[in-house]
């Protein structure tokens, strides 16, 4: 992890606390975001100056204990832990003081120097509390700084009380709670044992790794123990069990009678009228008002991801092309031409198109998670997610699906389980995102055209089905991962609903900024290199022969024409056809031959099977690459030659290969494959392995064959097409 | 059979006797300080009639109904 030799100062507290804005205001906005190892959840730091000391202070995890019972959780434990940690600044909402306290105690009874910053002091004032914070600074044996994050209040308080605590001996005094007579006498026989293990620490840790080795007994957290110190807790936990006690009972409920008599002896008595989140929550959370709300909200995110990004990414596909058109005149036409202008051109273009929609999708969960709504998004509609083995959480995510995948899946990290963020990450590529829209239209053009079914144009029933589909195949694929791939308890549903807030613009800001530049970074080298694969594979190797074969051409073309126009269209429509042999001849078009037995019983020949290839850099690419394919050169979805090139295109028994039946099993196809890298690179990213994204490639491509085989066997039985 | 928190009347204000839930889930709450003894109340149910959200230590947990039916309380006013 981090080197040894900087020290480290980590901010811990509850979710939303308003941990993060106080790292920020603290680091200026200057952070470092990494990962802890292993796993994909985010480490962000950066260094402070703190006296004459230079040190790293750490974002770490939210948390409501030190019994951790989440792989997130337990980093927050282990970075505690860790032998360079030198303090915990421990952030608590001032509004909750009476259960935000517990963490404070607890880090404070572990002996690690802490100082408590208590945040939100504004809004506690509001409600009418006064606090004590001398007096409790006291009882707590660690300075209690008042503070408002947002409002850069107390900061320097609190650096100054930061300081002090590094500067102090190792030997800080704790407070002492008292625990039941039973509990102190088995954490008494505990200890010897903690001794002879770590005989270097003093003798107050032992008596406080004991409790907690009792509290966290049968959690991952006790892997770093040795066997004999958890055997010798393993059997006193259970002594106690067998003589009908309770000791997380009698641990935690010790803490908090210690606590809550702190708390009354320095905290006035709050206002109990209804406050303000009360009163809004009335009208959020009202059976029908707050459900109208709720559409309303969801539809404004879906609107901008799907509407509000169009301009954005237009802008960046036009100066992509600019770009490409600029390296062109300027290189001499060849491999390094092609390579610069459809590998790395195109390929940074792939990435930069997701900018808009990410950054958008993150300025509103940004939104709605600091200010409180996310998680009144949950508490309605968890009973549907619920249903199918997903989190309340999982739906802001899924919805953003609709739009594209990329930035739905980084959605996910709102999600607290590894387990429910994964099922929900795996399932989601399946909602029919924007990029399959064109493909949609394609197919239905081609072989819908001027058709109806009853009212309706078979055309507009083909894409609600294709819609209502996605919806239902998503959520049938989370709860069949739920159940096979990623078993374990239904996701346990324990959130706090913090009050509401309006967020700060700058943190807002500073967040979605960060996660663009993750993706930028981490996914988007991985894309830049897969859409170079793909064009070497659908450029090379280059047939000499037709090189020659079209130049011999190009030469008669040049002799024989009677005018000028007829002679440029006649060598245009001779580079379409060109390129369209080149890519045959290709490692990718061979590949679509190749694969053509396979594709045939799902309606499809090889020139589709070389788009299917090309489409693997992104859906919409299919279109354009059917263009080539056919040698009718660039096209997009609403292109005429294109869909005549489709319609007349045959079988070798000259059959049409476009059906309507074909054209139904294809649009399948496109809507259950992984037909995208981008979704491959950010689950990569977001999940921390290659096995995922593997397994997504696999089941989604296996799920999409299979049900276009079924649509279109199915359908040639029942005499269709 | 003793009354849970999602037999209580909206609005009714209670004391925990005890949480009955497997050990993770019961430490959870237990550390988020419902503890027997604890005042809580049910504020409101969501609009699909679950989860349930309920207020505890001046701050609102939301918990789903098979799990708040483990915590057993007693209603105040009552002996």
């Amino acid at each position: 992890m981090s080197d040894k030799a900087s020290p480290q100062v980590l901010i811990a507290g509850n979710p939303n606390c308003g941990k993060s804005t106080l790292f920020n205001a603290l680091s200026g906005g200057s952070a470092h975001v990494g990962n802890y190892p292993g796993v994909t959840v985010d480490r962000t730091s950066a260094s402070l100056r703190i006296g004459s000391e230079k040190i790293e202070l750490v974002d770490v995890p939210g948390m409501y204990s030190l019994t951790a019972s989440s792989p997130e959780e337990q980093l927050a434990v282990n970075a505690l832990t860790e032998g360079n940690t030198r303090a915990v600044i421990c952030v608590v909402d001032a509004t909750t003081l009476e259960r935000g306290l517990y963490l404070p105690l607890q880090l404070i009874e572990s002996g690690v120097p802490v100082v408590v910053a208590l945040n939100m002091m504004d809004a506690a004032e509001q409600i009418g509390l006064r606090v004590d914070t001398e007096r409790l600074s006291e009882l707590f044996a660690a300075p209690v700084i008042p503070v408002v994050a947002t409002k850069r209040r107390g900061l320097d308080a609190l650096l100054e009380a930061l300081e002090k605590q590094l500067e102090a001996s190792s030997d800080v005094s704790t407070p002492r709670i008292s625990y039941p007579v039973e509990l102190e006498a088995d954490v008494a026989a505990i200890e010897p044992v903690i001794a002879r293990w770590r005989p270097e620490t003093a003798a107050s840790q032992h008596r406080v790794f004991a409790l907690w080795c009792l509290l966290s007994l049968g959690e991952d957290s006790l892997r770093g123990v040795p066997d004999d110190v958890r055997q010798a807790v393993a059997s006193i936990h259970e002594a106690a069990v067998a003589r009908g006690r309770n000791i997380d009972l009698e641990i935690i409920a010790s803490r908090y009678a210690w606590l809550d008599a702190a708390v009354s002896e320095t905290c006035s008595v709050q206002d109990p009228r209804p406050s303000r989140s009360e009163r809004i929550d009335r009208v959020l959370t009202h059976p029908i008002a707050g459900l109208l709300i709720f559409a309303v909200v969801m539809f404004g995110i879906f609107e901008a991801l799907f509407a509000g990004a169009e301009p954005f990414i237009g802008a960046i596909e036009t100066a992509t092309a600019f770009m490409q058109t600029q390296a062109a005149a300027i290189l001499p036409p060849g491999v390094l031409q092609d390579l610069v202008v459809e590998g790395i051109i195109a390929g940074v273009g792939n990435v930069i198109v997701f900018a808009p929609q990410i950054l958008m999708l993150f300025l509103f969960i940004g939104f709605l998670e600091d200010s409180g709504y996310l998680a009144r998004v949950a508490f309605v509609i968890d009973r549907v997610m619920k249903k199918v083995g997903l989190h309340g959480k999982a739906f802001v995510p899924l919805l953003s699906g609709f739009a594209c995948a990329v930035p739905a899946v980084m959605a996910t990290r709102t999600i607290e389980r590894r387990r429910d963020r994964l099922v929900t990450m795996l399932a989601l590529p399946l909602m029919s995102c924007s990029a399959r829209l064109p493909i949609y239209i394609l197919v239905v053009g081609t072989v819908f055209a001027g058709q109806s079914l009853g009212w309706f144009s078979a055309g507009a029933v083909a894409l609600f089905s294709m819609y209502t589909l996605s919806v239902l195949v998503t959520l049938a694929a989370a709860a069949v991962i739920r159940r096979t791939v990623l078993p374990g308890p239904a996701p346990t549903f324990v959130l706090e609903m913090p009050p509401y807030r309006w967020p700060s613009a700058r943190i807002l800001w500073i967040n979605a900024w960060r996660r663009l530049r993750i993706f930028l970074v981490d996914a988007g080298t991985i894309i830049l290199a897969m859409t170079i694969l793909l064009w070497a594979l659908l450029s090379f190797p280059k047939s000499a022969e037709i090189t020659e074969r079209y130049a011999a051409e190009r030469e008669r073309i040049e002799q024989t024409a009677t005018s000028e126009s007829s002679k440029t269209e006649a060598l245009q429509a001779l580079d379409g056809q060109e390129a369209g042999d080149q890519l045959a001849h290709s490692l990718g078009g061979r590949f679509g031959h190749a694969i053509e037995p396979a594709l045939r019983p799902i309606g499809f020949d090889w020139q589709i099977g070389v788009g299917i290839i090309g489409a693997f850099a992104a859906r919409e690419v299919f279109i354009s690459t059917l263009g080539v394919v056919f040698g009718i050169g660039e096209a997009d979805e609403e292109n005429k030659p294109l869909r005549q090139a489709l319609r007349d295109a045959r079988h070798a028994d000259g059959s049409p290969v476009m059906t309507p039946l074909s054209g139904v099993s294809l649009m399948v196809f496109f809507l259950l494959a992984c037909q995208c890298m981008s979704t491959i690179a950010v689950v990569k990213r977001e999940s921390g392995s290659w096995k995922w994204p593997l397994f997504l490639f696999t089941y989604m491509t296996v799920l999409a064959y299979l049900a276009s085989l079924a649509v279109y066997q199915g359908g040639q039985l029942l005499g269709y097409g | 059979m003793k009354p849970s928190l999602v037999d209580l009347p909206l609005g009714q204000h209670a004391k925990i006797v005890s949480i009955d839930c497997e050990r993770r889930l019961s430490r959870r709450l237990m550390e988020m300080g419902l503890l027997p003894g604890t005042r809580v109340r049910l504020v409101r149910v969501a609009p699909f009639g679950d989860p349930v959200e309920l207020r505890v230590r001046n701050y609102s947990l939301s918990l789903r109904r098979a799990e708040a039916a483990k915590i057993a309380v007693r209603p105040e006013g009552e002996a």
